[in-house]
């Protein structure tokens, strides 16, 4: 046991220079590294920096499993989101399982962005039984109604284009439809001048009524007959807590006009959607259009429902696309469509069209989300809060500083360069990680590197007071420096794993912001080894070979006459058993 | 400091030392009382669990006027609920608002900005769902289970399940009295608190796994000689790392106490606070658990080893016969105890039960003494 121990620490003791050399070459490269990367700060949190910070968790009613791949696709779905509104820098991220967190930073429309990650809820395709438009809009003719009347008759024309088209889809029969909002102005005959072109074919509103005259559609019937969707309040309780598999109310808006919708139960799923993409068509001068690509199951659902809808006079003949309870589009059917992919026209703008083409790919989220905490914090508010924990690091640093002087006088300077070597790498570390992934400096992660400060220099006091015992043993300090180091490391490898177990767990299992706190508590702990390994260590070797620690100077900290060591050491009667003793 | 550093060489050399395993009754017995009184606290007080916990919102304002009655009122008009106001130690007002869903909490805020007469921008809003809370503090039970759990394992194989189990104990007794002290005092418990409690689980174990290293070391041979008893021994690796002990503790409290100075003093609130105040609270529980609960422990469990049992009665044989000629047995022991490198040295040399032959050792010309 003895022998290999002594060839370790005997390596050690030779080539104190080489570690000290690697870990100064690593800091140069890595410092150097920060200086390239541009990023010389690190990148500091929402809490620190000002901005908004929105937590969602994703809630399991809807059917579908909380899995890895549907939370990707979410977090997916939602950063293009917010980056489509403009939002430069928003970040979105999943934490933990379920939760994804949006940070926004400051200066941004977060109202927005939060409306916008805020409605993420699912997309459904439901036949719509009746429709009227509501509210004191709903006489007023608007401009666009008219102009979308004339999309009208398109349906003959995009549905030339559909056979031109060329889709991958072997059969697109039909898809050809206005827009649906488009549509239902048409129908209106009592909202919209343009109206009359199609007015016979509108249905009564009463109509699904008579179809199925359950208790539950009575009521349904009746709440229908009250909703007002001009009222906000009124708009967002419609939707709500909608189930698939049932009728619904729905509001849907176009051109400034709400309308209300009475939707029979979801017939596709929005997940069934496999692309939608917004097309100009020059072909048949259709203007823009959506099309979009159904997965093999999502083809055959949509066909039937829209093969049972083309049957059907209008409004009946159309569905609803319905996004987090608001109708977006209702576009009707003529014919059923087969072959898994269909157009939608109408008098779309590019916009337009390709918002809806959004909603179609990215509307539909695999699951729903519930806000769960909204924080915003002004840039005054981030900056008093980076001020007091920088002030608290500092007060935090010199009160051990004090301590570490007062206790071990010589021997502080090491404790004190050791220090400064691990805060040079968790300040490089911690700005080079922002960059590369995404870590960003919040007030909890301020805190966990204030607290590593105290594991740091527990590491220096195993060490110290390892090599105060063996100078009270009676050794000189050079072989003291070397014979505490085994037990030393010990010490400290064991005790630091169980702090970075703790850090690990925490960074795993946790949300919010304990993740932070436990990321900064990691990265200083395998900081705090590296550092006591390649630099204390290797240090206090050196530093052994000088007069003014080696001869026990009163000002060394390792002064034997007042550490009240034993005199120096007679080995004639130390026998060899109790070299084995030493592993 | 000096004054530490030479009681340092005298704990090392067993001069002083304080039987930690022969009182252990009675510090049992006090942290039995602790965590009696502190159970008793949480089930008749309860925590007073912060916004984060049961929904609400917090706004903070700019450095402002209006006074904090004045606050009051217009928090409870804008909001319709009772509203918590501080005064802050820069100048700004923190509203809290319980009990109202973040969608309303727009709302408020815009109201807020016109009665204070600011923009609704300058008002820094922490708005949480009442579910936000629940699944903090579940995730938070699921770390310390599954911490727990790895840390029992881990400690089982690098030392073995005594120690193991001591660990867990003294784990389990910091932070049943952290929670105590949280549910009596009535701190609010925010996620910044369970930062912090989560955080004593790493400390809490960082200063006993140093403990039981140096028991470990120490006991290796323990069945090898007929002097000391494991209790005799575990209570001197206490007193020989109890300097160490001391140094990590105020080492790792002062970092703690500037945060809670700055927390407390300058920003009045918040996570700074939160978190500091749990960590000091839960770091003086470890300190104290780690060398009077975890250590005296062991040596219980430990004694209970048939090997250990047996090697107490040896002990006890030896050292009633040897009392007749313990002078003579005294000079022979330090004799091949005190030249000894280290280990042997910590194995063999007797704490406290043989002071006389210290003084006379210590009289003696050195190089007689080998």
């Amino acid at each position: 046991m003895a022998a290999p121990k002594r060839g370790r620490s005997a390596s050690a003791q030779s080539k104190p220079g080489r570690a000290l050399a690697l870990i100064l070459i690593a800091i140069v490269a890595l410092t150097g590294g920060m200086f390239l990367s541009g990023h010389t700060t690190p990148r500091l949190g929402i809490d620190l920096a000002g901005g908004t910070s929105i937590t969602l968790e994703a809630k399991a009613d809807q059917g579908s499993a909380i899995n890895k791949a549907n939370m990707d696709t979410a977090v997916d779905i939602m950063n293009r989101r917010v980056n489509g509104l403009g939002v430069s820098e928003a970040e979105v991220q999943t934490q933990g399982d379920r939760n994804i967190i949006v940070n926004i930073p400051k200066g941004t429309n977060s109202k927005e962005a939060r409306d916008q990650v805020g409605t993420t809820a699912k997309l459904y395709f439901r036949p719509v039984l009746a429709q009227e438009a509501t509210g004191a809009a709903a006489a007023t003719p608007s401009p666009s109604a008219s102009g979308s009347s004339t999309a009208s008759p398109s349906p003959s024309a995009s549905k030339s284009g559909t056979g031109e088209k060329a889709t991958s889809s072997s059969s697109p029969s039909a898809t050809a439809t206005s827009q649906g909002r488009a549509v239902s102005d048409a129908l209106k005959a009592d909202s919209t001048p343009s109206a009359s072109a199609s007015a016979s074919s509108s249905a009564s509103p009463s109509a699904p009524a008579s179809n199925a005259p359950s208790a539950a559609q009575a009521k349904l019937q009746a709440q229908y007959a009250a909703l007002d969707c001009s009222k906000k309040a009124q708009r967002t309780a419609a939707g709500e807590g909608a189930k698939p598999g049932e009728p619904t109310l729905g509001c849907g808006e176009s051109s400034g006009v709400w309308y209300k919708y009475l939707l029979g139960p979801a017939a596709v799923d929005g997940t069934e959607v496999k692309k939608a993409q917004a097309v100009f068509d020059t072909q048949t001068a259709a203007g823009w259009q959506v099309t979009m690509t159904f997965t093999g199951k999502g083809a055959k659902k949509f066909a039937d429902i829209t093969g049972q809808l083309a049957k059907n006079t209008q409004p009946q003949n159309e569905f609803g696309i319905v996004l987090d309870g608001e109708v977006v589009s209702s576009p009707y059917v003529s014919s059923s469509i087969t072959g898994g992919s269909a157009q939608i026209s109408g008098s779309f703008t590019q916009d337009e069209a390709q918002n809806l083409a959004n909603m179609l790919s990215y509307g539909a989220l695999p699951l729903s989300f519930q806000e769960q905490s909204v924080t915003t914090v002004t840039a005054a508010l981030g900056g008093d809060q980076l001020h007091a924990g920088l002030l608290a690091g500092a007060i935090g640093l010199l009160l051990v500083v004090i301590y570490l002087v007062a206790y071990y006088r010589g021997l502080s300077l090491v404790a004190m360069a050791s220090l400064l070597v691990s805060g040079i790498l968790t300040y490089v570390l911690m700005a080079l990680l922002g960059p590369a992934i995404g870590f960003a400096l919040n007030l909890p992660a301020v805190c966990g590197a204030i607290v590593a400060i105290g594991i740091t220099a527990d590491s220096f006091i195993v060490y110290f007071e390892r090599i105060r015992d063996e100078i009270r043993e009676g050794r000189s300090l050079r072989p003291a420096v070397e014979r505490a180091w085994p037990r030393a490391r010990r010490t400290i490898l064991v005790s630091d794993f169980v702090s970075f177990l703790a850090a690990a767990v925490l960074f795993i299992v946790t949300v919010g912001k304990v993740q932070g706190f436990a990321f900064t508590l990691g990265l200083t702990t395998v900081l705090d080894v590296v550092v006591v390994f390649f630099f204390t260590k290797p240090l206090m070797t050196l530093l052994a070979r000088r007069k003014f620690f080696a001869s026990g100077s009163k000002w060394s900290g390792l002064d034997p006459k007042s550490l009240g060591a034993k005199p120096p050491l007679r080995r004639t009667r130390r026998p060899a058993p109790v070299e084995t003793k030493e592993a | 400091m000096s004054k530490l550093g030479n009681l340092g060489a005298r704990l090392h050399r067993g001069e002083i030392s304080y039987d930690f395993i022969g009182h252990r009754k009675l510090w049992y017995g006090i942290s039995i009382l602790i965590t009696i009184t502190a159970i008793l606290g949480l089930a008749v007080r309860g925590l007073n669990m912060g916004i984060d916990f049961q929904g609400g919102a917090v706004f903070t304002t700019e450095k402002t006027s209006v006074s904090v009655s004045q606050a009051e009122d217009f928090a409870k008009e804008a909001s319709g609920h009772d509203a918590v106001v501080q005064k802050l130690g820069n100048g700004t007002l923190r509203i809290q608002i319980a009990g109202m869903d973040t969608k309303q909490s727009d709302q408020i805020k815009t109201d807020l900005a016109k009665d204070f007469k600011v923009d609704p921008e300058s008002i820094a809003a922490d708005l949480v769902g009442p579910s936000w809370g629940d699944q903090i503090a579940n995730k938070a039970w699921q770390g310390l289970a599954i911490f727990m759990v790895l840390v029992v394992i881990y400690l089982a194989i690098a030392f073995e399940w005594r120690m193991a189990i001591a660990a867990l104990v003294a784990l389990i007794h910091d932070i049943t009295i952290t929670v105590g002290i949280y549910a009596l005092v009535g701190f609010e418990v925010t996620p910044g608190t369970v930062i912090g409690l989560l955080t004593i689980l790493g400390y809490s174990l960082y200063d006993t796994v140093v403990v039981f290293d140096s028991l470990k070391e120490q006991t290796k041979d323990i069945t090898k000689q007929n002097r000391w008893t494991y209790s005799d021994i575990a209570n001197r690796s206490i007193n020989g790392t109890l300097v160490r002990s001391i140094n990590t503790t105020v080492v790792a409290l002062l970092p703690v106490a500037g945060l809670l100075f700055i927390g407390g003093g300058f920003l009045g609130a918040g996570t700074l606070n939160d978190i500091s105040l749990s960590l000091f609270v839960g770091l003086a529980a470890g300190a104290y658990s780690s060398i009077f609960i975890a250590t005296p422990l062991v040596a219980d469990l430990k004694e209970r080893e048939p090997a250990m049992k047996a090697l107490r009665k040896r002990v006890l044989a030896k050292r009633s016969q040897a009392t007749a000629e313990e002078e003579l047995a005294e000079v022979r022991g330090d004799f091949s105890d005190e030249g000894e490198p280290e280990d042997s040295a910590h194995a063999v040399v007797g704490p406290r039960t043989q002071p006389a032959s210290r003084g006379r050792g210590r009289g003696r010309p050195s190089g007689k003494r080998r």
